[in-house]
Protein backbone atom coordinates (compact mmCIF):
# COMPACT_ATOMS: atom_id res chain seq x y z
CA UNK A 1 0.00 0.00 0.00
CA UNK A 2 0.98 3.53 -0.85
CA UNK A 3 1.48 4.34 3.03
CA UNK A 4 4.53 2.06 3.29
CA UNK A 5 6.31 3.78 0.40
CA UNK A 6 9.65 4.57 1.61
CA UNK A 7 8.30 8.27 -0.15
CA UNK A 8 5.46 8.55 2.23
CA UNK A 9 6.27 10.40 5.75
CA UNK A 10 2.94 10.71 6.74
CA UNK A 11 -0.45 9.04 5.63
CA UNK A 12 -3.55 10.30 7.16
CA UNK A 13 -6.93 9.35 6.09
CA UNK A 14 -10.16 9.72 8.13
CA UNK A 15 -8.58 10.81 11.21
CA UNK A 16 -11.81 11.34 13.68
CA UNK A 17 -11.29 12.70 17.59
CA UNK A 18 -14.33 13.95 19.68
CA UNK A 19 -14.06 15.35 23.52
CA UNK A 20 -17.56 14.06 24.49
CA UNK A 21 -19.78 14.96 22.13
CA UNK A 22 -17.61 17.87 20.78
CA UNK A 23 -16.55 16.87 17.13
CA UNK A 24 -12.88 18.07 17.37
CA UNK A 25 -11.23 16.43 13.85
CA UNK A 26 -13.54 15.69 11.28
CA UNK A 27 -11.88 12.99 8.99
CA UNK A 28 -9.40 14.87 7.87
CA UNK A 29 -6.84 13.23 5.93
CA UNK A 30 -3.50 13.64 3.88
CA UNK A 31 0.12 12.31 3.01
CA UNK A 32 3.01 14.21 3.39
CA UNK A 33 6.07 12.96 1.08
CA UNK A 34 9.29 12.72 2.85
CA UNK A 35 11.79 15.57 3.02
CA UNK A 36 8.70 18.53 2.39
CA UNK A 37 7.51 20.69 5.08
CA UNK A 38 3.62 20.41 5.37
CA UNK A 39 1.32 23.03 6.96
CA UNK A 40 -1.71 22.74 8.97
CA UNK A 41 -3.36 26.73 9.06
CA UNK A 42 -6.09 27.59 10.95
CA UNK A 43 -7.36 29.78 14.18
CA UNK A 44 -7.38 29.00 17.61
CA UNK A 45 -9.48 26.18 18.11
CA UNK A 46 -9.37 24.41 14.89
CA UNK A 47 -8.16 21.56 15.66
CA UNK A 48 -4.28 21.95 14.71
CA UNK A 49 -2.81 21.10 18.05
CA UNK A 50 -4.54 18.17 18.82
CA UNK A 51 -3.86 16.66 15.30
CA UNK A 52 -0.50 17.28 16.24
CA UNK A 53 -1.05 15.22 19.99
CA UNK A 54 -1.91 12.52 17.93
CA UNK A 55 0.33 11.93 15.29
CA UNK A 56 2.97 12.18 17.89
CA UNK A 57 1.26 9.97 19.66
CA UNK A 58 0.14 11.80 22.85
CA UNK A 59 -3.47 11.15 22.46
CA UNK A 60 -5.50 8.56 20.53
CA UNK A 61 -8.04 8.68 17.75
CA UNK A 62 -11.36 7.92 17.49
CA UNK A 63 -10.54 6.77 13.83
CA UNK A 64 -8.36 7.01 10.99
CA UNK A 65 -5.55 5.20 9.31
CA UNK A 66 -2.47 6.87 10.58
CA UNK A 67 1.25 5.94 9.51
CA UNK A 68 4.26 8.17 10.55
CA UNK A 69 7.87 7.24 9.23
CA UNK A 70 6.53 3.85 7.90
CA UNK A 71 5.27 2.56 11.12
CA UNK A 72 0.87 2.45 12.17
CA UNK A 73 0.58 4.70 15.07
CA UNK A 74 -1.69 2.23 16.29
CA UNK A 75 0.40 -0.97 16.62
CA UNK A 76 4.08 -0.02 16.89
CA UNK A 77 3.74 3.53 19.00
CA UNK A 78 7.02 3.40 20.32
CA UNK A 79 8.91 2.76 16.57
CA UNK A 80 6.53 6.06 15.78
CA UNK A 81 8.38 7.42 18.85
CA UNK A 82 11.55 6.86 18.08
CA UNK A 83 11.47 8.71 14.60
CA UNK A 84 9.66 11.88 15.37
CA UNK A 85 10.57 15.00 17.37
CA UNK A 86 8.01 17.06 19.09
CA UNK A 87 8.56 20.71 19.46
CA UNK A 88 5.12 22.50 20.96
CA UNK A 89 3.94 25.58 21.25
CA UNK A 90 4.72 26.32 24.94
CA UNK A 91 8.79 25.83 25.00
CA UNK A 92 8.50 22.47 27.02
CA UNK A 93 12.08 23.03 28.34
CA UNK A 94 13.45 22.10 32.24
CA UNK A 95 13.29 26.06 33.69
CA UNK A 96 15.77 24.85 36.22
CA UNK A 97 18.93 22.95 33.99
CA UNK A 98 20.94 25.41 32.02
CA UNK A 99 20.35 25.36 28.24
CA UNK A 100 23.26 22.56 28.22
CA UNK A 101 22.08 20.47 30.60
CA UNK A 102 18.99 20.18 28.69
CA UNK A 103 20.28 19.30 25.98
CA UNK A 104 22.31 16.56 27.94
CA UNK A 105 19.23 15.51 29.33
CA UNK A 106 17.62 14.94 25.81
CA UNK A 107 20.72 12.88 24.37
CA UNK A 108 20.95 10.70 26.99
CA UNK A 109 16.76 9.96 26.63
CA UNK A 110 17.25 9.50 23.31
CA UNK A 111 19.99 6.98 24.10
CA UNK A 112 22.51 8.89 22.21
CA UNK A 113 25.68 6.95 22.96
CA UNK A 114 27.19 8.19 25.85
CA UNK A 115 30.37 9.53 24.18
CA UNK A 116 28.66 11.23 21.26
CA UNK A 117 26.38 13.41 24.02
CA UNK A 118 28.98 16.03 24.88
CA UNK A 119 30.17 16.88 21.50
CA UNK A 120 26.56 16.64 20.02
CA UNK A 121 25.63 19.20 22.47
CA UNK A 122 28.36 21.79 21.67
CA UNK A 123 27.53 21.30 18.10
CA UNK A 124 23.40 21.99 18.88
CA UNK A 125 24.59 25.01 21.08
CA UNK A 126 26.82 26.67 18.20
CA UNK A 127 24.39 26.05 15.58
CA UNK A 128 21.42 27.64 17.96
CA UNK A 129 23.42 30.32 19.24
CA UNK A 130 23.60 29.49 22.44
CA UNK A 131 26.87 28.81 23.48
CA UNK A 132 27.00 32.32 25.46
CA UNK A 133 23.97 31.31 27.84
CA UNK A 134 24.72 27.46 27.53
CA UNK A 135 25.62 27.46 31.47
CA UNK A 136 22.80 29.98 32.38
CA UNK A 137 19.28 28.03 34.03
CA UNK A 138 16.89 28.30 31.06
CA UNK A 139 14.22 30.16 33.46
CA UNK A 140 17.02 33.37 32.19
CA UNK A 141 16.11 32.88 28.40
CA UNK A 142 14.55 35.28 26.30
CA UNK A 143 11.32 33.88 24.11
CA UNK A 144 13.54 33.32 20.95
CA UNK A 145 16.47 31.51 22.84
CA UNK A 146 13.62 29.13 24.73
CA UNK A 147 12.05 27.83 20.98
CA UNK A 148 15.56 27.56 19.53
CA UNK A 149 16.73 25.28 23.00
CA UNK A 150 13.53 23.26 22.86
CA UNK A 151 13.87 23.14 19.02
CA UNK A 152 17.79 22.18 19.78
CA UNK A 153 16.71 19.40 22.20
CA UNK A 154 14.23 17.84 19.71
CA UNK A 155 17.21 17.76 17.17
CA UNK A 156 19.49 16.08 19.04
CA UNK A 157 17.83 12.88 18.86
CA UNK A 158 18.17 13.16 14.94
CA UNK A 159 14.43 12.83 14.25
CA UNK A 160 13.35 12.10 10.04
CA UNK A 161 10.32 13.77 11.38
CA UNK A 162 9.20 16.55 12.91
CA UNK A 163 6.27 18.53 14.45
CA UNK A 164 6.65 22.01 15.01
CA UNK A 165 3.18 23.01 16.62
CA UNK A 166 2.86 26.95 16.37
CA UNK A 167 6.75 27.52 16.38
CA UNK A 168 6.82 31.11 15.97
CA UNK A 169 3.90 32.42 18.01
CA UNK A 170 4.70 34.99 20.04
CA UNK A 171 8.28 35.47 18.64
CA UNK A 172 9.48 39.05 17.49
CA UNK A 173 10.05 39.41 13.72
CA UNK A 174 13.79 38.87 13.89
CA UNK A 175 13.21 35.71 16.08
CA UNK A 176 11.04 34.21 13.35
CA UNK A 177 12.62 35.06 10.48
CA UNK A 178 15.56 33.28 12.05
CA UNK A 179 12.92 30.54 12.81
CA UNK A 180 12.39 30.17 9.14
CA UNK A 181 15.79 29.99 8.67
CA UNK A 182 16.02 27.21 10.71
CA UNK A 183 13.41 24.77 9.68
CA UNK A 184 14.25 25.33 6.26
CA UNK A 185 18.15 24.19 6.69
CA UNK A 186 16.11 21.09 8.46
CA UNK A 187 14.65 19.96 5.09
CA UNK A 188 17.47 20.99 3.13
CA UNK A 189 18.75 18.53 5.29
CA UNK A 190 16.47 15.67 4.29
CA UNK A 191 13.95 16.05 7.69
CA UNK A 192 10.35 16.04 6.75
CA UNK A 193 8.20 19.08 9.05
CA UNK A 194 4.71 18.96 9.48
CA UNK A 195 4.22 22.56 11.10
CA UNK A 196 1.11 24.22 12.35
CA UNK A 197 0.42 27.97 12.54
CA UNK A 198 -1.87 30.59 12.55
CA UNK A 199 0.47 33.19 10.59
CA UNK A 200 -0.61 32.90 7.06
CA UNK A 201 2.84 34.61 5.71
CA UNK A 202 4.19 31.56 7.49
CA UNK A 203 2.72 29.09 5.65
CA UNK A 204 3.36 30.96 2.31
CA UNK A 205 7.15 31.25 3.07
CA UNK A 206 7.94 27.09 4.08
CA UNK A 207 5.04 25.03 3.29
CA UNK A 208 5.46 23.33 0.35
CA UNK A 209 1.70 21.81 1.07
CA UNK A 210 -0.59 23.30 3.03
CA UNK A 211 -4.03 22.25 4.77
CA UNK A 212 -6.63 25.05 5.83
CA UNK A 213 -8.16 23.61 8.94
CA UNK A 214 -11.59 25.08 10.22
CA UNK A 215 -13.74 23.22 12.97
CA UNK A 216 -11.99 20.01 12.49
CA UNK A 217 -12.24 19.88 9.00
CA UNK A 218 -10.30 20.72 5.69
CA UNK A 219 -11.22 23.52 3.69
CA UNK A 220 -8.98 23.28 1.52
CA UNK A 221 -5.14 21.70 0.58
CA UNK A 222 -2.96 22.70 -1.97
CA UNK A 223 0.31 24.56 -2.84
CA UNK A 224 0.18 28.10 -1.71
CA UNK A 225 -0.41 29.36 -5.17
CA UNK A 226 -2.84 26.38 -5.72
CA UNK A 227 -4.98 27.57 -3.25
CA UNK A 228 -4.76 31.33 -4.09
CA UNK A 229 -6.30 30.59 -7.12
CA UNK A 230 -9.31 28.66 -5.23
CA UNK A 231 -10.42 32.31 -4.99
CA UNK A 232 -11.75 35.47 -7.69
CA UNK A 233 -9.92 38.50 -7.33
CA UNK A 234 -6.51 37.70 -9.08
CA UNK A 235 -5.77 40.52 -11.60
CA UNK A 236 -3.36 42.46 -13.65
CA UNK A 237 -2.80 45.99 -12.88
CA UNK A 238 -1.35 47.61 -16.37
CA UNK A 239 -0.37 51.15 -16.35
CA UNK A 240 -0.03 53.61 -19.51
CA UNK A 241 1.60 56.31 -20.62
CA UNK A 242 -1.68 58.69 -21.52
CA UNK A 243 -5.16 58.78 -21.93
CA UNK A 244 -4.57 57.49 -25.85
CA UNK A 245 -3.07 54.36 -24.88
CA UNK A 246 -5.80 53.59 -21.63
CA UNK A 247 -8.22 53.47 -23.78
CA UNK A 248 -6.71 51.23 -26.98
CA UNK A 249 -6.18 48.90 -24.20
CA UNK A 250 -9.52 48.98 -23.01
CA UNK A 251 -10.95 48.42 -26.21
CA UNK A 252 -8.55 45.42 -26.39
CA UNK A 253 -8.63 44.07 -23.21
CA UNK A 254 -12.49 44.99 -21.74
CA UNK A 255 -10.60 46.55 -18.30
CA UNK A 256 -12.17 48.36 -16.01
CA UNK A 257 -10.24 51.96 -15.97
CA UNK A 258 -9.13 53.07 -12.11
CA UNK A 259 -11.30 55.25 -10.77
CA UNK A 260 -8.61 57.48 -8.81
CA UNK A 261 -5.85 57.13 -11.59
CA UNK A 262 -6.77 57.90 -14.96
CA UNK A 263 -3.66 56.18 -16.25
CA UNK A 264 -4.52 52.51 -15.16
CA UNK A 265 -6.45 50.00 -15.98
CA UNK A 266 -7.38 46.66 -13.81
CA UNK A 267 -7.77 43.04 -15.77
CA UNK A 268 -9.08 40.09 -13.91
CA UNK A 269 -6.37 37.28 -14.70
CA UNK A 270 -4.67 34.83 -12.60
CA UNK A 271 -1.45 36.10 -13.13
CA UNK A 272 0.32 32.93 -14.67
CA UNK A 273 2.51 33.19 -17.29
CA UNK A 274 0.50 32.02 -20.33
CA UNK A 275 -2.38 34.07 -19.85
CA UNK A 276 0.22 37.10 -19.53
CA UNK A 277 2.01 36.52 -22.52
CA UNK A 278 -1.84 36.54 -23.98
CA UNK A 279 -2.43 39.71 -22.76
CA UNK A 280 0.93 41.33 -23.79
CA UNK A 281 0.79 40.22 -27.19
CA UNK A 282 -3.11 41.52 -27.63
CA UNK A 283 -1.41 45.29 -26.56
CA UNK A 284 1.15 44.51 -28.97
CA UNK A 285 -0.38 44.06 -31.91
CA UNK A 286 -2.41 47.28 -31.03
CA UNK A 287 1.06 49.00 -30.56
CA UNK A 288 0.02 50.10 -27.11
CA UNK A 289 2.82 50.77 -24.83
CA UNK A 290 2.86 49.69 -21.39
CA UNK A 291 4.81 51.58 -18.69
CA UNK A 292 4.08 49.28 -15.35
CA UNK A 293 2.52 46.18 -14.86
CA UNK A 294 2.05 44.49 -11.40
CA UNK A 295 0.03 41.23 -10.71
CA UNK A 296 -1.92 40.64 -7.73
CA UNK A 297 -2.68 37.36 -6.41
CA UNK A 298 -4.78 36.70 -4.05
CA UNK A 299 -2.82 35.85 -1.00
CA UNK A 300 -4.06 33.17 1.79
CA UNK A 301 -5.67 35.88 4.10
CA UNK A 302 -8.43 35.94 1.24
CA UNK A 303 -8.44 32.22 0.57
CA UNK A 304 -8.92 31.73 4.47
CA UNK A 305 -12.25 34.24 4.28
CA UNK A 306 -13.57 33.23 1.15
CA UNK A 307 -13.35 29.78 2.12
CA UNK A 308 -14.46 29.92 6.19
CA UNK A 309 -16.59 32.88 5.61
CA UNK A 310 -14.85 34.60 8.86
CA UNK A 311 -12.87 37.72 8.91
CA UNK A 312 -9.39 37.51 9.37
CA UNK A 313 -8.85 39.45 12.17
CA UNK A 314 -9.79 35.89 13.60
CA UNK A 315 -6.84 34.32 11.82
CA UNK A 316 -3.75 37.21 12.03
CA UNK B 1 8.22 -3.71 25.23
CA UNK B 2 11.51 -2.16 23.38
CA UNK B 3 11.93 0.28 25.42
CA UNK B 4 12.55 -2.29 28.86
CA UNK B 5 16.20 -2.35 27.71
CA UNK B 6 16.42 1.57 28.70
CA UNK B 7 14.79 0.87 31.88
CA UNK B 8 18.30 1.45 34.13
CA UNK B 9 19.39 4.16 31.85
CA UNK B 10 16.27 6.18 31.67
CA UNK B 11 15.59 5.81 35.08
CA UNK B 12 19.13 6.97 36.23
CA UNK B 13 18.85 9.69 33.93
CA UNK B 14 15.81 11.17 35.25
CA UNK B 15 16.96 11.03 38.87
CA UNK B 16 20.09 12.47 38.09
CA UNK B 17 17.85 15.45 36.83
CA UNK B 18 15.95 15.36 40.00
CA UNK B 19 18.75 15.94 42.31
CA UNK B 20 20.35 18.75 40.23
CA UNK B 21 16.92 20.46 41.00
CA UNK B 22 17.84 19.65 44.32
CA UNK B 23 20.84 21.67 44.24
CA UNK B 24 19.45 24.22 41.30
CA UNK B 25 16.42 25.04 44.44
CA UNK B 26 18.44 26.08 47.41
CA UNK B 27 16.12 27.79 48.88
CA UNK B 28 13.63 25.27 48.52
CA UNK B 29 15.81 22.61 49.86
CA UNK B 30 17.55 24.82 52.41
CA UNK B 31 13.79 25.41 53.80
CA UNK B 32 12.81 22.10 53.78
CA UNK B 33 15.58 20.84 55.83
CA UNK B 34 15.31 24.08 57.71
CA UNK B 35 11.90 24.16 58.69
CA UNK B 36 11.49 20.95 60.94
CA UNK B 37 15.16 22.38 62.46
CA UNK B 38 13.39 24.94 63.79
CA UNK B 39 10.95 23.27 65.01
CA UNK B 40 12.72 21.08 66.77
CA UNK B 41 14.40 24.22 68.44
CA UNK B 42 11.27 26.29 69.18
CA UNK B 43 9.88 23.10 71.13
CA UNK B 44 12.59 21.64 72.74
CA UNK B 45 13.76 25.32 73.63
CA UNK B 46 10.30 27.53 74.22
CA UNK B 47 7.66 24.47 75.18
CA UNK B 48 10.20 21.81 76.27
CA UNK B 49 10.09 22.44 80.19
CA UNK B 50 6.38 22.46 80.05
CA UNK B 51 5.82 19.97 78.38
CA UNK B 52 7.98 17.66 78.86
CA UNK B 53 6.17 17.43 82.57
CA UNK B 54 3.45 16.82 81.48
CA UNK B 55 4.58 13.25 80.09
CA UNK B 56 3.63 10.08 81.89
CA UNK B 57 7.02 10.27 83.89
CA UNK B 58 7.53 13.34 83.90
CA UNK B 59 11.38 14.75 83.15
CA UNK B 60 11.08 18.00 81.70
CA UNK B 61 13.52 19.27 78.29
CA UNK B 62 15.33 16.15 78.80
CA UNK B 63 12.62 13.89 78.00
CA UNK B 64 10.40 15.62 75.99
CA UNK B 65 13.66 15.94 73.05
CA UNK B 66 13.47 12.53 73.51
CA UNK B 67 9.76 12.68 73.26
CA UNK B 68 9.36 14.82 70.01
CA UNK B 69 12.13 13.82 67.90
CA UNK B 70 10.59 11.00 66.28
CA UNK B 71 7.18 13.32 65.25
CA UNK B 72 9.99 15.98 63.76
CA UNK B 73 11.52 13.45 61.43
CA UNK B 74 7.96 12.88 59.66
CA UNK B 75 7.06 16.61 59.75
CA UNK B 76 10.51 16.07 58.04
CA UNK B 77 9.00 13.55 55.43
CA UNK B 78 6.29 15.96 54.95
CA UNK B 79 7.89 19.11 54.22
CA UNK B 80 9.73 17.53 51.11
CA UNK B 81 6.87 16.18 50.05
CA UNK B 82 5.05 19.08 49.25
CA UNK B 83 8.25 19.86 47.45
CA UNK B 84 7.67 16.73 44.86
CA UNK B 85 4.28 17.55 44.99
CA UNK B 86 5.25 21.22 43.26
CA UNK B 87 8.02 19.46 41.07
CA UNK B 88 5.56 17.29 39.52
CA UNK B 89 3.06 19.69 38.75
CA UNK B 90 5.82 22.15 37.48
CA UNK B 91 6.54 18.73 34.91
CA UNK B 92 3.09 18.57 33.88
CA UNK B 93 2.15 22.52 33.37
CA UNK B 94 5.40 23.13 31.85
CA UNK B 95 4.85 20.37 29.63
CA UNK B 96 7.75 18.21 30.23
CA UNK B 97 5.60 15.21 30.85
CA UNK B 98 3.71 15.50 27.08
CA UNK B 99 7.71 15.90 25.59
CA UNK B 100 8.90 12.77 27.33
CA UNK B 101 5.79 10.70 26.47
CA UNK B 102 6.25 11.37 22.66
CA UNK B 103 9.74 9.75 23.46
CA UNK B 104 11.24 6.18 22.86
CA UNK B 105 11.90 5.89 26.52
CA UNK B 106 10.91 3.61 29.75
CA UNK B 107 7.92 5.81 30.84
CA UNK B 108 8.02 4.51 34.59
CA UNK B 109 11.38 6.04 35.07
CA UNK B 110 9.44 9.84 34.78
CA UNK B 111 7.49 9.30 38.15
CA UNK B 112 10.00 6.61 39.59
CA UNK B 113 13.33 9.38 39.54
CA UNK B 114 10.42 11.87 41.16
CA UNK B 115 9.81 9.44 44.08
CA UNK B 116 13.81 7.61 44.55
CA UNK B 117 14.52 11.45 44.40
CA UNK B 118 12.76 12.30 47.13
CA UNK B 119 13.56 9.76 49.12
CA UNK B 120 16.99 10.53 49.36
CA UNK B 121 16.22 14.09 49.58
CA UNK B 122 13.86 13.26 52.51
CA UNK B 123 16.40 11.06 54.31
CA UNK B 124 18.75 13.74 54.20
CA UNK B 125 16.76 15.87 55.83
CA UNK B 126 16.07 13.41 58.89
CA UNK B 127 19.79 12.87 58.78
CA UNK B 128 19.96 16.72 59.37
CA UNK B 129 17.19 16.57 62.03
CA UNK B 130 19.22 13.45 63.88
CA UNK B 131 22.51 15.54 63.73
CA UNK B 132 20.49 18.61 65.72
CA UNK B 133 18.37 16.57 67.96
CA UNK B 134 21.56 14.78 69.73
CA UNK B 135 23.11 18.13 69.64
CA UNK B 136 20.29 19.42 72.23
CA UNK B 137 19.65 16.02 74.06
CA UNK B 138 18.22 13.16 72.18
CA UNK B 139 19.40 9.86 73.23
CA UNK B 140 18.46 7.29 71.64
CA UNK B 141 19.61 4.00 72.62
CA UNK B 142 18.64 1.79 69.88
CA UNK B 143 21.51 -0.82 68.69
CA UNK B 144 22.06 -1.36 64.72
CA UNK B 145 19.18 -3.36 64.78
CA UNK B 146 16.69 -1.18 65.71
CA UNK B 147 18.35 1.35 63.42
CA UNK B 148 17.87 -0.30 60.19
CA UNK B 149 13.95 -0.99 61.29
CA UNK B 150 14.18 2.82 61.62
CA UNK B 151 15.65 3.29 58.84
CA UNK B 152 13.03 0.85 56.97
CA UNK B 153 9.71 2.12 58.68
CA UNK B 154 10.92 5.34 57.32
CA UNK B 155 11.70 4.44 54.28
CA UNK B 156 8.02 3.07 53.98
CA UNK B 157 6.49 5.96 55.08
CA UNK B 158 8.43 8.27 52.94
CA UNK B 159 7.25 6.25 50.19
CA UNK B 160 3.71 5.98 50.79
CA UNK B 161 3.79 10.13 51.27
CA UNK B 162 5.69 10.73 48.55
CA UNK B 163 3.33 8.70 45.76
CA UNK B 164 0.53 10.60 47.45
CA UNK B 165 2.21 13.35 46.86
CA UNK B 166 3.23 12.35 42.96
CA UNK B 167 -0.70 11.93 42.91
CA UNK B 168 -1.70 15.52 44.25
CA UNK B 169 1.13 17.03 42.01
CA UNK B 170 -0.42 15.41 39.10
CA UNK B 171 -4.02 16.30 39.98
CA UNK B 172 -3.03 19.77 40.14
CA UNK B 173 -3.66 22.21 37.90
CA UNK B 174 -0.85 23.99 38.76
CA UNK B 175 2.68 24.13 40.94
CA UNK B 176 0.92 26.98 43.46
CA UNK B 177 -2.09 24.03 44.08
CA UNK B 178 0.38 21.67 44.10
CA UNK B 179 1.96 23.17 46.78
CA UNK B 180 -1.17 23.80 48.96
CA UNK B 181 -3.04 20.25 48.97
CA UNK B 182 -0.53 18.48 51.26
CA UNK B 183 -0.67 21.46 53.12
CA UNK B 184 -2.61 19.12 55.71
CA UNK B 185 -0.28 16.51 55.89
CA UNK B 186 1.51 19.07 57.93
CA UNK B 187 -1.17 19.02 60.71
CA UNK B 188 -0.55 15.39 61.20
CA UNK B 189 2.13 14.67 63.48
CA UNK B 190 0.23 17.68 65.81
CA UNK B 191 -3.11 15.35 65.54
CA UNK B 192 -1.43 12.59 66.49
CA UNK B 193 1.49 11.21 68.84
CA UNK B 194 3.94 13.34 67.36
CA UNK B 195 4.13 16.43 69.97
CA UNK B 196 1.99 15.36 73.02
CA UNK B 197 0.78 11.66 74.24
CA UNK B 198 -3.11 11.27 72.44
CA UNK B 199 -5.09 10.44 75.49
CA UNK B 200 -4.27 14.24 76.49
CA UNK B 201 -6.34 15.50 73.97
CA UNK B 202 -10.12 15.25 74.13
CA UNK B 203 -12.07 12.19 73.60
CA UNK B 204 -13.26 13.33 70.21
CA UNK B 205 -9.95 14.22 68.56
CA UNK B 206 -7.79 11.52 70.52
CA UNK B 207 -9.81 8.58 68.88
CA UNK B 208 -8.83 10.52 65.65
CA UNK B 209 -5.28 11.15 66.81
CA UNK B 210 -5.20 7.08 67.85
CA UNK B 211 -5.66 6.13 64.71
CA UNK B 212 -4.55 7.93 62.16
CA UNK B 213 -1.69 6.61 60.16
CA UNK B 214 1.27 9.18 61.37
CA UNK B 215 0.88 7.91 65.06
CA UNK B 216 1.45 3.82 64.41
CA UNK B 217 4.45 4.88 62.20
CA UNK B 218 5.59 7.38 65.14
CA UNK B 219 4.85 4.99 67.84
CA UNK B 220 7.12 2.19 66.02
CA UNK B 221 9.86 4.66 65.59
CA UNK B 222 9.58 5.52 69.11
CA UNK B 223 9.82 2.67 70.33
CA UNK B 224 12.81 1.54 68.49
CA UNK B 225 14.46 4.30 69.37
CA UNK B 226 13.68 4.56 72.94
CA UNK B 227 12.64 1.36 74.06
CA UNK B 228 9.03 2.49 74.77
CA UNK B 229 6.39 -0.57 73.86
CA UNK B 230 5.55 -1.00 70.05
CA UNK B 231 3.10 -3.54 70.73
CA UNK B 232 1.32 -3.64 67.63
CA UNK B 233 2.24 -0.31 66.38
CA UNK B 234 4.70 -1.96 63.99
CA UNK B 235 2.14 -4.36 61.78
CA UNK B 236 -0.56 -1.28 61.89
CA UNK B 237 2.13 0.98 60.99
CA UNK B 238 3.51 -1.43 57.94
CA UNK B 239 -0.22 -2.05 56.75
CA UNK B 240 -1.08 1.68 56.33
CA UNK B 241 1.97 2.80 54.32
CA UNK B 242 2.16 -0.31 51.75
CA UNK B 243 -1.47 0.37 51.58
CA UNK B 244 -0.99 4.44 51.06
CA UNK B 245 1.37 3.38 48.51
CA UNK B 246 -0.17 0.73 46.67
CA UNK B 247 -3.27 2.68 46.10
CA UNK B 248 -1.25 6.55 45.46
CA UNK B 249 1.06 4.28 43.31
CA UNK B 250 -2.31 3.07 40.73
CA UNK B 251 -3.68 6.54 41.49
CA UNK B 252 -0.48 8.11 40.08
CA UNK B 253 -0.34 5.95 37.15
CA UNK B 254 -3.54 6.01 35.72
CA UNK B 255 -3.02 10.02 35.99
CA UNK B 256 -0.23 9.83 33.91
CA UNK B 257 -1.30 7.25 31.28
CA UNK B 258 -4.38 9.17 31.30
CA UNK B 259 -4.50 11.40 27.77
CA UNK B 260 -4.41 15.20 28.50
CA UNK B 261 -7.16 16.83 27.76
CA UNK B 262 -6.54 20.46 27.36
Amino acid sequence: MNSNSSQTAIHVAGLRKSFGDKVVLDGIGFDVPRGTIFSLLGPNGAGKTITVQILSTLIGSDGGELWVAGRDLAVDPDGVRAAIGVTGQYSAVDNLLTGEENLRLMGDLYHLDKRRVRPRVAELLDQFDLMEAARKPAATYSGGMRRRLDLAMTLIGDPEIIFLDEPTTGLDPRSRRAMWEIIRRLVADGVTIFLTTQYLEEADQLADRIALLDHGRFVAEGTADELKRLVPGGHVRLKFADAHGLQAAARVLGGVPQAEDELTLQVPSDGDVKSLRLLLGALDAESVEVVDLSIHKPDLDDVFLSLTGRPKEDVR
Amino acid sequence: MSTMKYAVRDTSTMLRRSLKHMLRYPSMTLVLIGMPVVFLLLFVYVFGATLGDGLAGGGGRESYVNYMTPGVFLFSVVGTATATAVLVATDVTQGIIARLRTMAIFRPAILTAHVVGAVIQTMLGVAVVLGVALLVGFRPNAGPVEWLAVIGVLTLFVLAITWLAVGLGLKADSPETASNTPMPLMLLPFLGSGFVPTDSMPSWLGWFAEYQPFTPVIETVRGLLLGTPIGNNAAIAVAWCTGITVLCFLWSRSQFNREPTR
